[in-house]
């Protein structure tokens, strides 16, 4: 009983003295949770995002998004084939070492070993020679202006504490015993991961030795992970927690109406379209026998036409999404302005179909997920009855996407006559884009593995090699440009819209919503 | 006895069996682990190298004798999402399981059997009538409606309770976490453990109830009475103890089942406990997350009964009768 009575006094005590110091403690939840702490083991946005507030890259992403210096302080491109990074002085990871050239070179050595899945962040034949302990070179095998895209998220590690604790392997599910790497994180970031329970709660504590000035006044962040909708605006709304996302569209006004809380809402980077299988000469799911009516171009500019983007804009997404009319968010490309969608009309897209000899329509079978992108199922149903007006019938297979995944991308097969698919390139760059979604593929996917309709036009193929190697910046916005036409001339996809970000926040706090939907604390200040 | 436990101890093994294989096959039709263990930009050659490490490649039968020989040591393997040990992940998650099924079934039982005795004996009173409607409630709402419900009236709207999780916890020994010692923790105990406990309560009542009715129609109730005994031992020696024999038998199967199935309760309120993590493994194809916790459930049911056999055996000599 004594012992009881103790543990109790303790419990207060504790309490009373958290009170007492006036930290401020931001605490958030988002629908996923935060899994293993190796910042290679999963590529994925929110990891990386979380990650980010622990570990650094060489280079990092400011609140617009534009590449500004990170642990190098700067860099320059010596000979075209050799990237020359200046690493900062005098920067520590959380434990007290020394950050310098050889954690780089450890890194890139690291992030290509079996079972990372960022190993595309460093191309594979790039060499990787150091100079002295704060400069480092990067030897390619040709030009590649794009080389540091990525490297917000290719996070620093240090290669002593990585040894010391058996980390070295990149954490994997096959592995048998728990990798320390996985559980604890030592980084150079803002942040230091205090305790990590995965699936539970992960606290975040401030780094009081961070090498930059801190605009946030954060000294803990408490995250935790809320997977049902209702529970996570409620817990905002009744203001348990300070920020609170993803917000699903039908409770932002809710969230909006309430005393002390605000939807902050903007486009994301993330591209939502429409993908139809060009490649089979008959189609898998359909009542067209013989022929295939997607590798006409007419039929699919009938399926453009027939869309009225600006309806699901209304009535499925309530204003949160941003109408495309290219592959890519026009954040990312400055020439998107010179894209426009073909408009909305039924009419026509009718003529078009019985100009391409489906007067009558046809029948067509349509793989959705249902739990992957914000409300995608609602805009499958929307484009089905839309498609119906002009005489298509549209048979909808909406499921979940471990599901989902498994049949149309190339581990199934590519099981699939007309699909939906979200995609933001990784690089934030077009070529990307065009690299994954856009070239000639083979049967199992080798060349453009998530070009799942199996297109091929070759003058694309042509265009992504060209972009992939200009440098002058102008030039390459014209390749792009012109690769982007071919497919919008040849209605390859059907773009939708960037879908909208939408964060919960009390409005005692202030921070930043990245389009990427990376949640950045040091951006945040309390009050 | 030791044939009959013996017998009991086959079939409690071929019941296991039956659902190691029921749960390795279903496993196939989930969809692809290695999509959710990737990001969307990894190449098939990594993915296929990946397939290969897993042992997902194996024909089915080695993947089925491997399963099985490490299930019976208690070795799961490790969780494809968070990349531990399922056995460390299922021990940091138990206590809180526990503590809110235990929480439950005490509200249930401290709420229900009362409501019972007094809907029993005063069949007539409106206040009789009143818990019938509210425990036809209780049964036919689902339960992930009455957490919203619970969360948007109390946390929400009144602010007295929080919406999710356990609260402040205090570590005891080296495994064990709990909510009891904490303020907090006792307050976030309350909304899960009601939307948890609410069916068993109206099961419970109506049990009760129904037994109440039935016993007070006996002979040696009516003698009772006709002796002249007053009614507070009529009701309370006589005929509820006459009443609890099923509703123990009950309440102990219940027990069992509020455990394994507080999933959906665990979802609603973000409550860290195992039916959470295996709804999250589901969503994500961690197949080991999702075998442990079938055969975890299986197990615990096949202990349930096989205790209960044993009890009956011991309790009831009607069945050492006629056995060999």
């Amino acid at each position: 009983m004594n012992k009881k009575l103790f543990v109790i006094a303790a419990t207060l005590s504790v309490a009373g003295s958290w009170s007492a110091v006036q930290a401020e403690t931001l605490k958030f939840a988002f629908q996923g949770s935060l899994n293993a702490l190796d910042p290679y083991s999963l590529n994925e946005t929110f990891t990386l995002s979380s990650l980010g507030n622990v570990y650094e890259g060489l280079t990092r992403r400011a609140s617009d998004l534009s590449i500004e210096p990170g642990l190098a302080e700067r860099w320059e491109i010596v000979e075209p084939n050799r990237w020359r990074f200046y690493l900062r002085k005098g920067v520590k990871f959380h434990n007290g070492n020394d950050f310098n050239a050889e954690d780089v070179a450890f890194s890139v050595d690291r992030v290509h070993s079996e079972g990372s899945d960022l190993s595309t962040r460093v191309p594979a034949d790039v060499k990787v020679e150091i100079v002295d302990d704060y400069t480092v070179d990067f030897v390619l095998s040709g030009p590649n202006p794009i080389l540091h895209y990525e490297w917000d998220t290719f996070y620093i590690m240090d290669k002593e504490w990585t040894t010391e604790n058996d980390a070295v392997k990149v954490t994997s599910a096959s592995d048998t015993a728990a990798n320390h790497a996985a559980l604890h994180a030592n980084g150079t970031g803002p942040f230091k991961v205090a305790s990590h329970e995965a699936g539970v709660k992960t606290v975040f504590e401030k780094n009081d030795g961070w090498w930059d000035t801190a605009e946030h006044n954060l000294d803990t962040v408490e995250f935790t992970p809320i997977s049902s909708d209702a529970t996570r605006v409620a817990a905002l709304l009744s203001g348990e927690l300070d920020m609170v996302y993803p917000i699903p569209v039908q409770d932002i006004k809710r969230v909006n109406e309430n005393a002390g809380t605000v939807a902050l809402t903007g486009p994301e980077l993330r591209t939502i379209f429409l993908g139809m299988d060009q490649m089979r000469d008959e189609l898998l799911y359909s009542d067209v026998k013989g022929k295939n009516p997607f590798q006409d171009v007419r039929v699919r500019k009938a399926f453009y036409q027939a869309i009225d983007i600006e309806g699901i804009k209304k009535k499925v997404m309530r204003d949160l999404s941003t109408p495309s009319a290219i592959m890519i968010s026009p954040f990312l490309f400055s020439k998107a302005g010179e894209f426009e969608r073909y408009p909305y009309d039924p009419e026509a897209a009718k003529a078009l179909l019985a100009e391409a000899g489906y007067a009558d329509g046809f029948s067509v079978g349509m793989d959705c997920p249902n739990d992957r992108y914000v409300n995608d199922e609602a805009i499958c149903q929307a484009v089905a009855s839309m498609l119906a007006r002009v005489g298509v019938k549209v048979d909808l297979n909406a499921q979940p996407k471990a599901k989902y995944f498994a049949k149309i991308l190339a581990s199934g097969g590519y099981d699939t006559s007309f699909y939906l698919l979200g995609w933001t390139p990784g690089s934030l760059d077009s070529w990307n884009v065009l690299n994954d979604l856009m070239n000639c593929r083979d049967e199992a996917g080798a060349g453009s593995p998530f070009n799942n309709g199996g297109f091929c036009d070759p003058k694309i193929d042509e265009l992504t090699d060209q972009i992939l190697v200009e440098i002058d910046p102008a030039k390459r916005d014209d390749l792009i440009a012109e690769a982007f036409k071919i497919a919008h001339d040849n209605v390859y996809y059907l773009p939708l819209h960037q879908q909208g970000l939408a964060w919960g926040v009390s409005d005692k706090v202030q921070l930043v919503q990245r389009a990427d939907n990376q949640f950045k604390f040091r951006f945040v200040t309390k009050n | 006895m030791i044939g009959f436990a013996t017998r009991r101890f086959v079939q409690a093994m071929i019941v296991m069996l039956v659902v190691a294989l029921l749960s390795f096959t279903m496993f196939r039709f989930v969809g692809d682990p290695v999509n959710q263990m990737v990001g969307i930009e990894t190449s098939l050659e990594e993915r296929e190298a990946l397939r290969e490490r897993l042992g997902l490649n194996d024909p089915i039968p080695i993947q089925f004798y491997n399963f099985l020989s490490k299930a019976v040591r208690f070795d799961f393997g490790t969780s494809y999402q968070f990349r531990q040990p399922v056995s460390d992940l299922f021990a940091k998650r138990i206590p809180a399981t526990l503590e809110l099924s235990f929480t439950s079934a005490l509200f249930a039982l401290v709420v229900g059997v009362p409501m019972g005795i007094f809907a029993g004996l005063n069949r007539e009173s409106p206040i009789s009538k009143l818990f019938l409607s509210v425990s036809l409630i209780g049964i036919s709402l689902p339960t992930f409606f009455i957490g919203i419900l619970l969360i948007f009236l109390f946390s929400v709207t009144l602010q007295w309770l929080p919406s999710f999780g356990r609260g402040e916890t205090v570590q005891i020994g080296s495994w064990w976490t709990t909510g009891f010692l904490t303020v907090s923790g006792l307050k976030a105990l309350i909304l899960p453990s009601i939307t948890l406990g609410l069916y068993q309560m109206t099961l419970i009542m109506r049990l009760i109830r129904a037994e109440m009715l039935e016993v007070i129609r006996t002979d040696y109730i009516k003698f009772a009475r006709a002796r002249g005994l007053p009614d507070r031992l009529v009701n309370f020696r006589h005929a509820l103890k006459n009443t609890l024999v099923p509703v123990v038998t009950i309440t102990g199967l219940q027990l069992g089942s509020i455990i394994a199935f507080a999933t959906i309760t665990e979802t609603v309120f973000q409550w860290p406990g195992m039916g959470l993590l295996f709804l999250q493994a589901v969503q994500n194809v961690d197949i080991p997350i999702m075998s442990a916790y079938l055969l975890l459930t299986a197990f615990m049911f096949v202990a349930i009964n096989f205790i209960v056999d044993i009890l009956y055996f011991l309790i009831d000599p009607r069945l050492r009768v006629g056995r060999p």
